[in-house]
């Protein structure tokens, strides 16, 4: 297979949306890439406690022709960043397909709204619908907490605003947003039995892709998945598993300890620590969860969340081979189109 | 009594249900009584008791039945459709570490019940209009005039 994108995810201006497709709720890369069977590869992007575009066009271009889209974090772990909404505007500029995170606990359903519309507007055609960490896990427990909505409400908000172009209270949107929505899924906490109907409510609520969180065991994720495929819901929804490189055994320790909702096995922190060279087998880890996930049914893609090793993300999405030849979106690609362009205003 | 209440979410369910019919049968005399005048004694009859029973918020959009009898406002993050994904391993609540999970909770309630798949149901995002007020009189009133 030749590594260039396909012509589908290909526009004559890269920071614009794409043409149309019939049947697709949005004009981005991720809904194409998902709907033609392609296994997809998301990463996530951790926005910088500054002021400066720079840093946020640096991280993401760690990702460019690694991944098929690139999810800004909005305040994750409660600690104050640049707000996730203008990271995605900096990336659509330049052509990236961003997933803007929004989070129920720092705004209420007025402010929600009217980010998703300005979202949208600058090119913005993914969403990914939380209900936030409590504001006591963050840098500003005093912080007054909003949660005037949750993800699954927040959901339903959304896909009113863009199939029946209606705000919550009714009033009519002129122009509604193209929006693929997602959600996130943990399928390795209590209470296990309730979690697959929970997703189940996430789609009923319009959901149309999901994100997971870490899965670092397989078989806990095989039965989840196991349960979804029984009930249908991998038809009906994208699944991206998350995934990560751990540094060490001691950084294990304390995600187990202290990131909410993340299960690490014994059995992979004692390969850890059983490890020369700690950081690389972390990888390897990573590496290995990634074959095994290409294999699974029911799994569309994975979600590659690598806090602080973003360096490394490039690297594991090659060496796991994931993409079998598959080229998504890159700059270096568009010039091709261009002249195009020129001999139009000549 | 939070816990207690889940854990007998089954009585407490019937109760329930027999209190609703015999409210609505009260219809035509609360009506008499004027609904304006009642809402702040019956509001207080209803925060005194669901407090005791569920450490009732008053949220004034009741959805016990759907929740297998826990409380979803006791959630620090307010969730009425479901857990958070950050419960603990051991089915406590991310924020509190010392409190069991409001949805942890909910699930097993619901399982205790009759109609516990109403759990399923999605729940569209609370009216904070009617916050303080009493949900029993609300229900009554509709079902009157329905």
């Amino acid at each position: 297979m030749s590594a260039i994108p396909h012509p589908h995810d290909v526009g004559l201006d890269p920071s614009a949306p794409l043409v149309d497709l019939p049947g697709h709720s949005s004009r981005g890369r991720l809904e194409r890439v998902l709907r033609r069977g392609e296994f997809a590869v998301t990463a996530e992007l951790s926005p910088p406690d500054s002021a400066d575009a720079d840093e946020v066009r640096e991280a993401a271009q760690a990702y460019e022709g690694w991944v098929d889209g690139i999810n800004a974090t909005d305040g994750s772990g409660a600690h104050c960043h640049m707000s996730s909404v203008a990271v995605c505007a900096i990336l659509t500029r330049i052509g990236y397909s961003p997933i803007l995170q929004i989070s129920c606990r720092d705004y209420n359903r007025i402010a929600i709204q009217g980010t998703v519309l300005g979202a949208a507007a600058l090119g913005v055609g993914n969403v990914l619908c939380l209900t936030g960490d409590g504001v006591q896990c963050g840098d500003h427990p005093d912080a007054k907490p909003v949660f005037d909505l949750d993800s699954i409400s927040l959901l339903g908000v959304i896909k009113r605003m863009r199939d029946e172009g209606q705000f919550l209270s009714g009033r009519k949107i002129t122009t509604p947003p193209r929006l693929f929505l997602g959600a996130a899924e943990n399928p390795f906490a209590p209470p296990h039995d309730f979690r697959v109907l929970r997703l189940a409510k996430k789609i009923a609520a319009g959901a149309q892709f999901v994100q997971t969180q870490y899965c670092f065991d397989l078989a806990l994720l095989r039965s989840f998945i196991g349960k979804t495929r029984d009930m249908g819901l991998d038809k009906q929804c994208f699944i991206l598993v998350g995934v990560g490189p751990l540094a060490s055994a001691k950084a294990a320790r304390w995600m187990r300890a202290n990131v909410a909702g993340v299960h690490i096995p014994d059995s992979v922190v004692a390969r850890l620590e059983g490890a020369a060279d700690q950081k690389r087998e972390g990888r390897r880890i990573c590496v290995e969860m990634i074959e095994a996930l290409r294999e699974e049914p029911g799994v569309a893609g994975v979600h590659v969340m690598a806090y602080r090793q973003s360096q490394y993300v490039a690297e594991i999405v090659r060496e796991s081979g994931v993409l079998r030849g598959r080229a998504p979106w890159r700059r270096s690609f568009v010039p091709n189109l261009q002249p195009v362009e020129s001999l139009e205003g000549a | 009594m939070r816990l207690f209440s889940v854990r007998h979410a089954a009585p407490i369910e019937r109760v329930y249900a027999r209190f609703e019919a015999a409210l609505v049968r009260l219809g035509p005399l609360l009506k008499r009584l004027g609904y304006a005048r009642l809402e702040r004694p019956i509001a207080a009859l209803e925060a005194g008791v669901k407090g005791f029973l569920f450490d009732c918020r008053m949220c004034g959009d009741c959805v016990l039945s759907k929740t297998g009898m826990s409380c979803p406002m006791n959630c620090p993050k307010a969730m009425r459709n479901g857990p958070c994904g950050g419960v603990r391993p051991n089915g406590h609540c991310e924020v509190y570490p010392d409190m069991p999970c409001v949805w942890v909770q909910a699930w097993e309630g619901s399982r205790r019940m009759r109609s516990g798949d109403l759990i399923a149901e999605v729940l569209p995002p609370l009216n904070h209009m009617r916050k303080g007020s009493s949900t029993w009189l609300r229900l009554a009133r509709e079902r009157a005039q329905a």
